[in-house]
């Protein structure tokens, strides 16, 4: 594979890549001694700019190229109609600071996502304003945090984190200024029980579970999980991450959660986009909703008699804990997800959660007793999580992951969860095909194959990829962070 | 079956495969009484309705495509180049998750090595990680670093008022469990050399934005001593924009440059997604937070692109992470890179040179008008503060209906004391003309002095502006 050159490689001194229109105004004379000599930004013609990101795209492999079924992260098709939606003019070129009067339909389509979203979780309140899922779970706990203040029970310091949880809720649990207690699963990767009982006293301020879990497994005492915590005065925060299992399936308020993160990018299809953007908005039950960030659409019903009112409003709720970013949140995003919504339905909500849990299953019964499940006697939720483990060999889950890359397969999340040794996570989605799982299933096979007759080809692999494995103890080391157009 | 390929013969078989008679079978985990509810959401409409439905809601917003606009304070209406959505289209961009697999993710992490780089080159700093959700957070971030810089020996951060509202209070909303003391903005008059003299041994980090809110342009020089003196680190809020024309806080000794990289080449989207931008110096590099592209090479000993330092980062330091952000904006940084990309060193520095001139030209016509007062007590770069007879919000109402303007941005909203005082934007998206329509629209609010000749005057020349132009009004939604 020939290597792209950097965008600074191919550039040259006078060109530039779109003419810009010469100044139809007076000028004006340029601040004194505040104007910069100099500017390392490349100069590159339009044609070698396309050219460029084409062929840095085509070393890129995206959900619309084959299978990802990378663990956590619901990989799942990304409808284009969402991508025109949100590119709609009137609705991408608004401004956050127009007067809400004029932005009437973005305020309707941010209205009734919060609505849909309600709905589908049970919550009484729902913030559209958190970026990305470990910014809700950042904004979730802080809520809590108000919650406890505002009943003057400044005791409470302490957030449980069941060893199943997502990787965020430690972080975004510090940040608001807690201190985290790990929670063991017990033999079934449940929670368990005798330690949560231990654990529970009114220091605690909250659990942070993931449920499904990142087993992939539906808590099989997810209610007296809730009644425990309850018990002691605590809240119950669901790391939403995992919605795709339960759209249809039980609203996590139904069950006693008192918070959850919505990922718009994963459960509502908008695209991951190499990295964010995503979208993270929270629910919350009745008690917490003077607490949430905003501003929050309003509908207004006077509005519906007095024609010269509008009919949306943003409001902060009373006791906000203010905005976690500037403006409402990504609503590009908020537009993709509306759209995924409207087009699917209740039953349509329903068939994604019940085919995301088929397809997992099944691949899960392809794959037992070729690699290791710890819990594959269980039947699993979205996802399920294997040992990339053969025996005899000294082949590892790195070394599976790397092989399936040159059967053009993305690697399924490995060494996450942690509880798992060797652990490989998959999570096929909804959208895959029967053919796809068996193709995926018959590659995973052969790689067993492989590690026992020749080792060195998977440890040696990727071979067919646009780079061999990279050296990322050198790049940690002799750290290269910037071109070298800088002077350091 | 919308997006999802099963066959009835397939889903039967898979069940067989797994042992269960029915779809309902797979979800006994869950508690009964509560299983399966029925959702109380509106029927699946196709995919041609459910466009056809956002159209309509579209047509009940205004929009700066169609009008022209003069708003800013925060989020500024530049022009994209075609080769930005051309880009982000890209399936194979925008359908990757983060690049935890390189060998097949060569095209994410080169592009936001380039875009570290240029992000560099435009702040004149040495470090640049790969995004925040935006610029209010990339600032909260960077004032959480600069307390860990000091180990939590200091836990003060003086903030300018001058610096974005919004921006300020997701300052105060992040930090509010860390026990931090956010000061230095409650005297909304307060200058940068009045942060100065609050700086003390428990003051980890100084906060400025330039241009600042108000569009004015600070003196950066020998802040960067004094804040060092007091063993603080300065941290500077800059439009990237105005860093084509300006010298860049890099320049200036700044620790950390960070703020809203939605003018490089992302629309306005009602406010999001945009892209929070962040430098810093290599010797702050491991406190930094987010992600970060370093260079390497693999087996073949070809160069190539990793995501490094990630010790930092929560997924593998948890609770002793620097953040806990994960998924950040991605597909926004490269955005911004092939905006930087195309527009390059001449046309960035011609985009920020047509917004100087033309914000200049939009000021002077407009101090020209009886009651109307431009603030030019400091230098500014594409807005400035116009202070009105009459209040802004009314002024705005008569702009949008009868001359199909966005008029600026209303102060007295977030500064009481700035009354009737409107921020006016002007980016190279406005034309000479919309200017002048908004000087003649404008023109009707000044009050008139009551002599026949000039009501004469003042009607004739509104005629003459009516008669070039067809205003366009605003659809109300209902």
């Amino acid at each position: 594979m020939t290597r792209e050159p950097l965008i600074y490689e191919v550039s040259a001194p006078g060109r530039c890549g779109v003419k810009m229109p010469e100044p139809d105004v007076p000028l004006a004379a340029l601040p004194d001694g505040m104007v910069r000599d100099d500017l390392a930004l490349p100069e590159v013609s339009q044609i070698d700019i396309v050219r460029h990101y084409l062929r840095l795209s085509q070393l890129n492999y995206g959900v619309d190229k084959g299978f990802y079924p990378l663990g956590s992260c619901t990989m799942k098709y990304n409808p284009k109609i969402n991508e025109e939606a949100a590119r709609i003019p009137g609705l991408a070129l608004t401004h956050p600071a127009q007067d809400p009067e004029t932005v009437q339909g973005n305020l309707a389509i941010m209205w009734a996502l919060q609505e849909f979203l309600k709905e589908i979780s049970g919550f009484a309140a729902v913030s559209l304003q958190p970026a990305a899922g470990a910014q809700g779970e950042f904004t979730g706990i802080l809520i809590i945090r108000a919650y406890h203040l505002a009943r003057g029970d400044a005791r409470r310091t302490k957030i449980l984190i069941p060893d199943s949880a997502h990787g965020t809720n430690p972080a975004s649990t510090t940040m608001a200024g807690y201190t985290t207690v790990e929670i063991k699963s017990d033999a079934r990767g449940n929670v368990d029980l005798a330690a949560l009982r231990a654990a529970c006293d009114d220091t605690v301020a909250a659990i942070m579970i993931t449920n499904p879990n990142t087993l992939g497994l539906f808590d099989e005492h997810i209610e007296e999980v809730i009644s425990l915590v309850h018990d002691c005065g605590a809240l119950v925060y669901g790391d939403g991450a995992n919605l795709n299992a339960l759209l249809g399936i039980v609203r996590p308020a139904d069950l006693g959660f008192d918070v959850m993160h919505f990922n718009l990018h994963k459960t509502f299809s908008t695209p991951h986009g190499g990295g964010g953007p995503g979208s993270g908005p929270v629910g919350v039950t009745a008690e917490l909703a003077n607490f949430l960030p905003g501003p929050l659409v309003v509908m207004d019903d006077s509005a519906l008699e007095d024609e010269t009112l509008p009919l949306y409003n943003l409001v902060m709720p009373e006791h906000s804990i203010g905005r976690v970013k500037a403006f409402f949140g990504n609503f590009g995003m908020l537009v993709r997800a509306y759209t995924y919504i409207r087009v699917h339905g209740p039953e349509g909500l329903r068939r994604i959660a019940e085919h995301a849990v088929l397809n997992a299953n099944y691949l899960q019964a392809r794959l037992r007793g070729v690699y290791p499940i710890p819990h594959g006697s269980r039947i699993c939720m979205h996802e399920f999580v294997a040992q990339g483990i053969v025996e005899g060999s000294d082949i590892r889950a790195l070394d599976i992951a790397k092989r399936l890359i040159d059967y053009d397969f993305h690697p399924p999340t490995n060494y996450f969860p942690l509880i798992v040794h060797e652990a490989l996570m998959i999570e096929p989605t909804e959208t895959e095909s029967k053919q796809t799982l068996d193709a995926f299933a018959d590659v995973m096979c052969k790689i067993v194959q492989e590690a026992k007759e020749n080792p060195q080809l998977l440890h040696d692999a990727p071979h067919i990829a646009p780079m061999r494995r990279l050296d990322e103890v050198r790049a940690a080391k002799q750290l290269i962070l910037c071109a070298p157009f800088h002077n350091d | 079956m919308t997006y999802i390929p099963h066959t009835d013969a397939e889903r039967f078989e898979m069940l067989k495969t797994i042992g269960v008679a029915k779809m309902e079978d797979l979800f006994r985990d869950v508690p009964e009484k509560v299983r399966f509810p029925q959702l109380q959401l509106p029927s699946a409409i196709a995919e041609m309705e459910v466009m056809e439905e956002l159209q309509q809601l579209a047509s009940a917003n205004a929009n700066t495509g169609e009008l022209a606009c003069f708003l800013g304070a925060g989020a500024y209406n530049h022009y994209v180049p075609t080769t930005v959505n051309y880009v982000l289209s890209r399936g194979e961009f925008y359908t990757a998750y983060t690049p935890y697999q390189p060998e097949i993710s060569q095209g994410t992490l080169q592009a936001m090595f380039e875009y570290q780089s240029m992000m560099c080159a435009l702040t004149d700093m040495e470090v640049s990680n790969a995004s925040h959700y935006d610029g209010a957070t990339s600032l909260a971030e960077g004032i959480i670093m600069a307390v860990a810089v000091s180990r939590g020996a200091r836990c003060k951060a003086l903030i300018s008022p001058a610096v974005h509202p919004q921006y300020r209070e997701v300052v105060r909303t992040y930090t509010q469990g860390m026990g931090l003391e956010i000061t230095g903005d409650e005297n909304l008059e307060a200058s940068v050399s009045d942060l100065v003299k609050l700086l003390d041994d428990a003051t980890a980090a100084l906060v400025v934005q330039t241009p600042n809110f108000f569009g004015q342009i600070e003196d950066l020089k020998g802040l960067a001593d004094q804040v060092h003196a007091a063993g603080a680190l300065l941290v500077v809020v800059a439009n990237p924009i105005s860093l084509g024309l300006l010298r860049p806080p890099g320049q200036f000794g700044a620790d950390i440059v960070c703020g809203e990289g939605q003018p490089l080449g992302i629309s306005t989207n009602f406010g999001g997604p945009y892209l929070g931008y962040f430098t810093t110096r290599k010797n702050l590099v491991r406190q930094m937070a987010g992600r970060l592209v370093g260079e390497t090479v693999d087996m073949d000993n070809q160069r190539g692109y990793v995501l490094t330092l990630s010790t930092r980062e929560q997924h593998i330091r948890r609770e002793k992470a620097t953040s806990n952000i994960c998924s950040n904006q991605g597909l926004m940084a490269l955005a911004a890179a092939v905006y930087m990309a195309t527009m390059g060193k001449c046309g960035l520095r011609q985009v920020a040179e047509l917004n100087y001139h033309k914000a200049h030209y939009a000021a002077e016509q407009i101090d020209a008008l009886r009651g109307f007062v431009v603030d030019k007590s400091k230098p500014f770069f594409n807005e400035f503060v116009v202070k009105c007879p009459k209040s802004v919000a009314a002024i705005n109402e008569q702009l949008l209906e009868e001359h199909g303007i966005i008029g600026g941005y209303d102060l007295g909203r977030e500064y009481p004391q700035l009354k009737n005082r409107m921020l006016v934007a002007v980016t190279e998206m406005n034309t000479k003309d919309q200017i002048d329509e908004l000087v003649a629209a404008l023109k009707e609010f000044a009050p008139k002095p009551a002599t026949k000749a000039t009501k004469k005057a003042a009607k004739a020349a509104k005629k003459t502006t009516q008669g070039t132009k067809t205003p366009k009004g605003t659809r109300r939604a209902r």
